[in-house]
């Protein structure tokens, strides 16, 4: 397929690989900008995901870096599903933004970060989703903890639980 | 002396009869909506749910009123009140049989007219003292609907009195009886559907309920009240209601005017009017979804007060030449 | 719309006009369809900025789907678009028929096709009801819940569960259908399409519902792709992008449908998409049902399908490390899901629904990725409510048919 030779064709695509449901390309870093605009201008204009995946002690395959951000990009015209693969190292856990080359890209961005902690840079307004705005940690990230201990708790609960005694207090005493 | 006695029995007579009318009413709206959306509305209390507006009374008198903090308490506890004396004071002009009216006023007209558009101060300062944001713009929607609709209503009254040549509800009412069908609804048709289409909306019944709009506003300009302050708000929307088609029904139907009197019972004919009208609002509110505040305002003064003036030239052309 | 107020501002010169007036709407409120909460702010009536605000619901989906096995996940996956959970159920399902190289048996598969139609007209009729209740008509509200109950019956007999089915399980169905399910189906399909006229008539020609319905929202074709829209929100505009027709799952590629587009792409054409889209589904079930005689007696369940129990498997302790540097001990059960990745997506009701799962060879998945129609529909909310007045924002909200339980995961 024509659509296919192209893809072959980027100097940006590090491996491309055909899965039963999708072709997987494999890019770097700093390649991922110019890559997603060759793509868009192929035809792959519908991003129907975008995610990140912690391999922190992963057993079954070597991997190079711990966080991996995946595109699923979709092409209507061509009826081609790729899937893009960014390999993030733990240090330097940031990404570039693709919200403005994909409106949906930014909430799809602030939930990666809100949930793994990778900042994405060029994005207007990166800001935890899901979970509250004074919230520690990242919670889909590996190491994160299953049980959290009394004193980890979340500040803002521990101040309601708090205020709630006190008021009990007060009502008792009067 | 006497006749202060007199009046005073009859105005209690009217109250009780008008209190009993909005109790039924909102029962009769119930089923009737229910009748209409396949489902079997209030059945549990009492005969086919018959004493189900006592107990929903006795629920809201019972209920804590509470004032919410930050309120202005004044005005919020007087709003109510203003809301629901305007509405329902309206009642004793509409004369409901020739012999039968509380007050005789020969500026009735005017004066239901005044009283409804003051019930809007109710509203206003009701959103205006709640403090909340959801209240202040069901106030500031309502202000500006009764304003528009106002001029719509008395424009279309106005050819009634044009052609009547009275101010007074019963002069009115007997300038119908030489007219076919006993009635201004022929002539005055133009007339009819404006006062029809504004009264809905003097009245904030759908489709114009914006100022109370639930999906939108949440309750509107009562979304902070609660028992029985709640209840008088409620009260004054079904006695505007009553006042709106009484004053319909006296002045576009013919009053207590009939095709033959009825022995026994004067108010037959007029009380069958006024049911038909009440019918209308019940049935508009289980068939129509509400307009958005600016289709409103096109609505208002760009359709209504235009046909209403134009129905007035028209009306008064007509006088001068015959 | 031009800002009157700016012409004030400049002529009086005072602070007042200055500050926005700023409504927060949510996360309790009538129309906002769930927990949804969005920070406006207003110039009059008509809406300057709108800020979505979501989470109220989060309950870490993907989290615990880490510590279950497939079969568990299903069941978690109902709890996600609540309304219509079967959907959920097949794209979880799909996702790891994929990873595990499961063949479902046909009558699975039409079985499939016919709970995943009847659960798109469940959540097609009580978005009608509630778009329209949005808009004030309250009757269209009580006729949709008359169909959505007997939908809800039949779905009660299929699988003993009203809302949260948990019907589809990694390999097939739970149980076959019986004869008297199959019966009532056919009445349904029937009689439902003489439903649909039923409300059509109540809206179609109401002047107020077209001046409140047309002209608002309107998105391009263009930009909705951008904005990520999917299913009918985006077939409003005029793509005809189906997943169903598109990448076929289940018995799609067998049965024939017309996949119906819009020309505007405001709320009226996504209204109209809908209702053609619920003669659709009537006729897929229809059509399902005709090809279900055929495979009578047939097993609904592959005989690869993995336990619903899995057996007990070696165990092993891998330390964690908490940030404190605190070592916590969680066991795993080494396992079974082949090793490597999958992608599944759905035609939900609401639009794509996108599992991609990643296993490592145990018996829970690695990582398991929802990708919710509703949460990238409320992401297009400020867009589509720029310059519209409160009342459009209902109607808005409505037109995208979101649901929270969805889109906070």
């Amino acid at each position: 397929m024509e659509i296919i030779e192209a893809l072959k064709g980027l100097k940006e695509v590090r491996s491309l690989e055909e899965k039963e449901d999708a072709w997987v390309i494999w890019t770097e870093r700093e390649l991922t900008l110019p890559l997603m605009k060759k793509l868009k201008e192929l035809g792959f204009n519908y991003l129907i995901d975008l995610c990140g995946v912690d391999y922190l002690n992963y057993k079954s395959e070597k991997k190079n870096f711990r966080f991996e951000v995946v595109y699923h990009l979709y092409s209507l015209e061509h009826r081609i599903l790729v899937r893009v693969k960014v390999g993030i190292p733990e240090e330097e856990a940031w990404q570039y933004s693709v919200s403005h080359i994909w409106s949906c890209a930014n909430w799809l961005e602030r939930e990666c970060f809100d949930m793994f902690g990778i900042k994405f840079l060029g994005h207007p307004n990166l800001k935890r989703i899901f979970m509250p705005e004074d919230w520690k940690g990242h919670p889909l990230r590996k190491d994160y903890p299953l049980n959290i201990e009394g004193e980890e708790e979340w500040e803002t609960y521990k101040k309601l639980v708090e205020r709630h005694k006190r008021k009990r207090g007060d009502a008792a005493t009067h | 002396m006497s006749e202060l006695i007199c009046l005073l029995i009859c105005s209690v007579i009217l109250l009780v009869i008008a209190l009993l009318h909005v109790a039924y009413l909102t029962y009769a709206e119930r089923k009737i909506i229910a009748r209409m959306q396949q489902r079997l509305g209030p059945n549990r209390v009492g005969p086919r749910g018959l004493l189900q507006p006592f107990a929903d009374m006795l629920k809201l008198l019972t209920k804590e009123p509470i004032i919410p903090y930050g309120v202005d308490k004044n005005i919020f506890v007087l709003a109510p009140l203003i809301s629901l004396v305007c509405a329902g004071s309206g009642l004793a002009f509409i004369p409901l049989w020739s012999n039968f009216v509380l007050s005789n006023a020969n500026v009735g007209l005017l004066f239901i007219l005044a009283l409804s558009s003051l019930s809007a101060y109710g509203i206003i300062l009701a959103g205006w003292s709640s403090n909340s944001r959801y209240a202040l713009l069901g106030g500031l929607r309502s202000a500006a609907q009764v304003i528009s609709y106002e001029i719509a209503m008395g424009l279309s009254l106005l050819s009634v009195v044009v052609m009547a040549g009275s101010f007074n509800l019963g002069d009115i009412v007997r300038a119908q009886a030489n007219l076919p069908w006993k009635a201004f609804l022929f002539p005055q048709i133009i007339g009819f559907v404006v006062f029809l289409i504004s009264a809905v909306a003097e009245c904030n019944r759908v489709p114009f309920d914006l100022p109370e709009a639930e999906s939108e506003l949440v309750a509107g300009y009562f979304v902070e009240y609660s028992g029985m302050r709640f209840a008088l708000f409620y009260l004054a929307e079904y006695f505007a209601m009553l006042v709106m088609s009484g004053l319909a029904v006296t002045c576009f139907l013919g009053g207590w005017l009939g095709p033959f009197s009825i022995p026994g019972l004067p108010f037959f004919w007029f009380l069958l009017k006024l049911y038909a009208f009440l019918f209308f609002y019940i049935w508009l509110r289980a068939t129509l979804p509400r307009y958005r505040y600016d289709q409103l305002m096109d609505l208002g003064w760009k359709l209504l007060i235009p046909l209403a003036i134009l129905n007035l030239f028209l009306t008064a052309i007509i006088k001068l030449l015959v | 719309m031009q800002p009157l107020i700016e012409l004030e501002k400049r002529q009086v010169g005072e602070e007042a006009w200055e500050e926005p007036f700023f409504l927060n709407m949510g996360p309790q409120h009538p129309s906002t369809h769930g927990v949804l909460r969005l920070r406006i702010e207003l110039e009059g009536e008509t809406i300057v900025n709108c800020e979505p605000v979501i989470g109220y619901l989060h309950r870490g989906i993907e989290k615990l789907a880490e510590t279950l096995n497939p079969n568990q996940c299903i069941l978690l996956s109902d709890r996600l678009d609540y309304i219509s959970s079967v959907a959920n159920n097949v794209a979880f399902a799909l996702a790891f028929e994929r990873l595990m190289k499961i063949e479902v048996p046909r009558r699975a598969r039409l079985i499939r096709t016919i709970v995943s139609e009847m659960a798109r007209l469940c959540s097609h009729l009580l978005w009608l009801a509630t778009h329209a209740l949005d808009i004030g008509a309250i009757t269209v509200f009580l006729y949709c819940f008359r169909e959505r109950e007997w939908l809800l019956q039949i779905f009660e007999k299929i699988c003993g569960a009203r809302l949260t089915h948990g019907y589809v399980r990694v390999g097939g169905v739970r149980r076959d259908f019986t004869p008297e399910v199959v019966e009532e189906l056919y009445e349904f399909v029937r009689v439902f399409p003489e439903r649909i006229l039923d409300y059509e008539t109540l809206l179609d020609e109401n002047r107020i519902w077209l001046k409140r319905t047309k002209g608002i929202g309107v998105v391009s074709p263009e930009k909705a792709i951008d904005l990520g829209l999917t299913g009918p929100s985006l077939r409003g505009s005029g793509v005809p992008y189906d997943v169903r027709k598109f990448r076929p799952y289940d018995a799609y590629d067998e049965v024939e449908f017309l996949v119906p587009t819009g020309k505007n792409g405001d709320t009226y054409d996504r209204y109209k998409v809908r209702m053609q889209e619920m003669r659709q589904s009537a006729s897929i079930i229809k059509q399902c049902l005709d090809k279900l005689s055929e495979t009578e007696g047939e097993p609904v369940l592959s005989e690869k399908a993995p336990d619903l129990l899995l057996p007990k498997m070696r165990k092993e302790v891998c330390p964690m490390l908490t940030p404190k540097g605190k070592v916590v001990f969680r066991t795993r059960k080494k396992e079974i899901i082949p090793k490597g990745e999958a992608f599944a997506s759905i035609e939900a009701p609401k639009g794509e629904l996108a599992v991609y799962v990643i296993s490592d060879g145990t018996d829970t998945p690695w990582r398991l990725r929802i990708r919710t129609p509703s949460f990238v529909h409320i992401s297009a909310i400020p867009y589509l409510a720029k310059g519209h007045m409160i009342a459009d924002l209902v109607a808005i909200i409505g037109t995208l048919d979101i649901v929270l339980g969805d889109s906070d995961k």
